[in-house]
């Protein structure tokens, strides 16, 4: 139970982790830059038009770096939510047992 | 740690509000342009993961020879975080290759090397959560095994050369080869590292809270027992 959280993100980085390596072989056979059919043009006379545009790149790179931190950074905060749950309820149950029945001696609890 | 957390962490959200700033005002290189701007996360993503890779190697070597839960608790919360900066860097890589080199992927010695290095401690945090009772052990010569393969990830790319830069551009943009490149590359740098740092304590109190919390679950059962 107390690990059910870490288990279904695990599960799910797992899944990603597999999927990425389940797709390496279509970028194994993607065809060489240097097939005898094709010409070579120097990059500097590609017209603009067909220039890959480099700002989405850098936008999208530093967008996920933000958002790979923020993930973490929420994932870290909703474990410790749950543990801190967890540790109230159980904090609960042994008070309302040690007002009946002798139960666990919360004297030895960390 | 708790004292200085508050502080360092407006520290760091300071120098990441003006990271932008200064990696705008950078220079473009000259045969990269624009693109090349990557560079300002993509190489401190890398020095996050070497640091937690480190962290988790040294935890991990004692917690394997001296049986200590506290240096197990670092390295598991080491490892999660060179998964995490290891993402960034293995993302933000190919994003600008495909501009620099015209792949996403070019089967470069140091990014394939790169690649399972980081599959290495993504497999640790698969032991840790599947792995069922000692499997700390088993993740913690994982973590040794990551660490030890780290140092020929990093000279890699000099043994064999490949289209991959050289690890020396980082000491030449520092000593002026790019001159007003060094400045954005120090405040992501050290944005970076602090970030880690943080995380670390963070990630390091969460398992903490966790042993404490199964400590009680234990406690519970053997007063019920």
């Amino acid at each position: 139970m107390k690990g059910s959280a870490t288990r279904i993100m695990m599960r799910r980085v797992a899944g990603a982790a597999i999927a990425l390596l389940l797709s390496v072989p279509l970028f194994a056979f993607q065809p060489s830059a240097g097939q005898e059919s094709f010409k070579a043009v120097p990059i500097d006379q590609i017209p603009p038009t067909e220039q890959l545009p480099a700002a989405p790149l850098l936008i999208a790179a530093y967008a996920f770096a933000w958002i790979a931190v923020f993930f973490y950074v929420w994932t870290v905060w909703r474990r410790l939510n749950k543990v801190e749950t967890e540790m109230r309820a159980l904090e609960r149950r042994q008070s309302h047992r040690g007002e009946g029945a002798p139960g666990v001696n919360r004297t030895s609890l960390p | 740690m708790k004292k200085l957390f508050v502080p360092l962490t407006i520290v760091t959200a300071a120098l990441f509000a003006y990271a932008p700033v200064a990696i705008a005002g950078a220079p473009y290189e000259s045969t990269m342009l624009l693109v090349q701007k990557i560079f300002y996360f993509h190489v401190p993503s890398w020095m996050g993961m070497y640091s937690a890779i480190a962290v988790c190697g040294g935890a991990s070597a004692v917690h394997l020879f001296k049986n200590r839960p506290a240096a197990d608790r670092l390295a598991v919360s080491a490892a999660e975080l060179a998964v995490m900066f290891g993402a960034i860097g293995l993302v933000t890589g190919p994003l600008w290759g495909r501009k620099a080199w015209g792949v996403w992927w070019s089967w470069d010695v140091r990014t394939d090397m790169a690649f399972l290095m980081w599959l290495v401690f993504v497999a640790y945090l698969l032991v840790r959560t599947y792995g069922g009772p000692g499997s700390d052990k088993l993740a913690a010569a994982m973590g040794l095994f990551g660490t030890a393969v780290s140092p020929f990830v990093y000279v890699s790319v000099n043994i064999w050369r490949t289209v991959h830069p050289l690890n020396t551009v980082v000491p030449e943009l520092i000593g002026g080869s790019m001159p007003g490149a060094g400045l954005p590359f120090a405040v992501s740098s050290f944005a970076f590292l602090l970030l880690f740092a943080l995380l670390l304590a963070l990630r390091v109190n969460l398992a903490s809270r966790q042993a404490v919390l199964d400590e009680l679950y234990l406690a519970e059962e053997d007063g019920a027992a």
